[in-house]
């Protein structure tokens, strides 16, 4: 049960029920299409830039817990970001969700509530599901309009 | 609501015994009692079986129908036995209508790819249900773009039975083939195949069975049924994996060109002219998998030394209980709940997606299916992207069902 707490954790539970910064946004100028066929997931990840400068950005679709928290929690973490930014953010989350990387206390610290998905390292077929959103918002700052498929 | 001992057990099988058979089920899975719910996408091994591929490889291991050796000769003798197993276990006819392939995948690719690619044209019409699963519409769908075929969909109920009406209505003069399930992977729904197949030789059109999920879990009889085409894989019927069986009445399998060339396929190889061998070899080039189709005859052995009727008994009980069981919580929907079912229950549990649920089963050593069973037309047709489905074989008992609600109960309680 322990073990369940930890990856199921209380954020990732209230954010996969109640996902925040969740519809629409008419004025987006950058979007992406997310995919996971394994599970059926499906993502749409919109962003407003202006400058450079990540203005606002709203995600619609249906996943799991895991993957709609992790997309809530993404747009809440980028609002205010430089693209820049906001793709070495992807690198840091993907690195401590896969454990590719060894993720320093510094980089820790950087991705703040992002941590609580560090357990989803220890179940491999979950990663697609955590980083749904953040490889669909990648590909819509990348290459506007693109399906991304993660499997 | 706890009715944690189940009213029937009418068998009088040994389940424990029968759980003795496979190793993996002594095994713990995250340090429990592994409740193995996952039968449909591929059974366990007993004994009998691993054993039986250790010893091909151990003992009688050589490449078949080439050395004049010994241990060529009695590996050759071994594998056609398995064919001869087969054919017994099905009654088809003869040894002849029996093809090894890799599985029923396999099987109906080579049916699209040979006897499709020689007898359909532009706009004849192939009838499909809409629970097929995956390995019944893709290989179809190729034929269709290269042919311009096209693929005529019977709907189902909402408790995922054949509208048998629009069945009867869908032949054309066009129709040149149905293609349908005898039991779906999705839904468990049995379909009434004798009628359908009735049905379709009234128009004079043949049928191809996938049989997948039937083999298992009924005695099947390609005669009785007169299927023209019967598929279905060797793992799923607590065989080894990489082997399947494509049945095929031997006057239409006669006129069948080959699939792949190779060894073992031909009559005689010159650069100016081959000729094929006879059925079924045409349908078998290259070097096979000798172990696992032996394997495949223990695992008929293994299924056949119980008796049949009392398995499905035994299935039928733990379906009836675990429906029960389910539809006593609160949040649970169960998706088909067709009259005839197999031993499969597919449901979503209000507000928790399956993955998740799979996930927190796991936890609790409880092993079923999450996501779409190769069977997306069926998930779209009760719009959802998936759902959990569990599964039961020989092996499960009502302990299984028992764990399975205690499971629903901790992903309640986490989401809840």
């Amino acid at each position: 049960m322990n073990d369940l707490r930890e990856l199921y954790q209380e954020v990732i539970l209230d954010h996969g029920r109640k996902p925040r910064n969740f519809g629409a946004l008419p004025d987006a100028n950058r979007e992406a299409h997310g995919h996971n066929p394994l599970c059926g997931d499906k993502l749409d990840v919109r962003l407003l830039v202006k400058d450079g400068i990540v203005e606002d950005v709203k995600f619609e679709g249906a996943g799991c817990a895991i993957s709609v928290a992790s997309a809530s929690l993404m747009t809440e973490a980028l609002k205010g970001r430089t693209e820049a930014e906001a793709n070495a953010l992807f690198e840091k989350f993907h690195a401590l969700i896969t454990g590719e990387a060894d993720v320093t206390l510094d980089q820790l610290e950087e991705l703040d509530k992002l941590a609580v998905f560090s357990g989803v390292r220890d179940y491999p077929l979950r990663v697609k599901c955590a980083t749904l959103g953040w490889h669909t918002m990648h590909a819509a700052l990348e290459n506007n309009g693109e399906t991304v498929v993660t499997e | 609501m706890n009715t944690e001992s189940p009213i029937i057990r009418p068998t009088g099988l040994d389940i424990a015994r029968i759980r003795a058979d496979f190793p993996i089920l002594s095994l713990p899975s995250n340090g429990k009692r592994l409740t193995f719910l996952d039968t449909a996408a591929s059974a366990q091994k007993p004994r009998q079986v691993i054993d039986a591929e250790s010893h091909v490889y151990e003992a009688e291991y050589a490449n078949i129908h080439r050395g004049v050796y010994d241990l060529s000769q009695r590996a050759t003798v071994a594998y056609d036995k398995a064919r001869t197993k087969v054919r017994k276990f099905i009654n088809a006819a003869s040894d002849r209508e029996i093809v090894f392939v890799r599985n029923a995948t396999e099987g109906v690719n080579l049916v699209a790819q040979t006897w499709g690619r020689r007898n359909l044209r532009q706009g004849d019409q192939i009838i499909l249900s809409e629970m097929e699963h995956h390995a019944n519409i893709v290989p179809w769908q190729m034929l269709r773009e290269e042919t311009g075929l096209e693929l005529v969909v019977i709907p189902i109920t909402d408790s995922g039975e054949l509208v048998w009406e629009a069945y009867e209505k869908a032949f054309t003069s066009k129709t040149r083939l149905v293609a349908m399930t005898q039991v779906s992977n999705a839904l468990g729904t049995i379909t009434p195949m004798a009628e359908i197949i009735k049905v379709a030789h009234s128009h004079g059109v043949p049928v191809l069975v996938d049989g997948c999920q039937a083999v298992p879990h009924m005695p099947v009889d390609v005669q009785a049924l007169d299927a023209d085409f019967y598929v279905f894989s060797s793992h799923k019927l607590y065989g080894p994996t990489g082997v399947g069986v494509l049945y095929t009445k031997a006057k239409i399998l006669e006129a069948m060109p080959p699939y792949q060339g190779g060894g073992d396929m031909i009559s005689s190889v010159t650069w100016a002219k081959t000729t094929y061998a006879d059925i079924p070899q045409r349908f078998e080039a290259g070097t096979p998998n000798i172990a696992g189709t032996i394997a495949l005859g223990a695992a008929i052995d293994y299924i056949e030394s119980f008796d049949r009727q009392a398995l499905m008994a035994h299935e039928h009980a733990l379906l009836e209980y675990a429906t029960e069981r389910l539809q006593a919580l609160n949040s649970i929907t169960i998706y088909g709940t067709a009259a005839e079912k197999a031993a499969v229950i597919s449901f979503a549990i209000k507000g928790v997606h399956p993955h998740d649920v799979g996930t927190i089963l796991d936890f609790e050593g409880i092993a079923v299916r999450a996501g779409h069973h190769c069977a997306q037309p069926v998930m779209d047709r009760f719009g959802v992207p998936a759902t959990t489905r569990a599964s039961f074989g020989i092996y499960n008992d009502f302990d299984d069902v028992d764990a399975l609600i205690r499971g629903i109960g901790k992903v309640q309680e986490i989401f809840g």
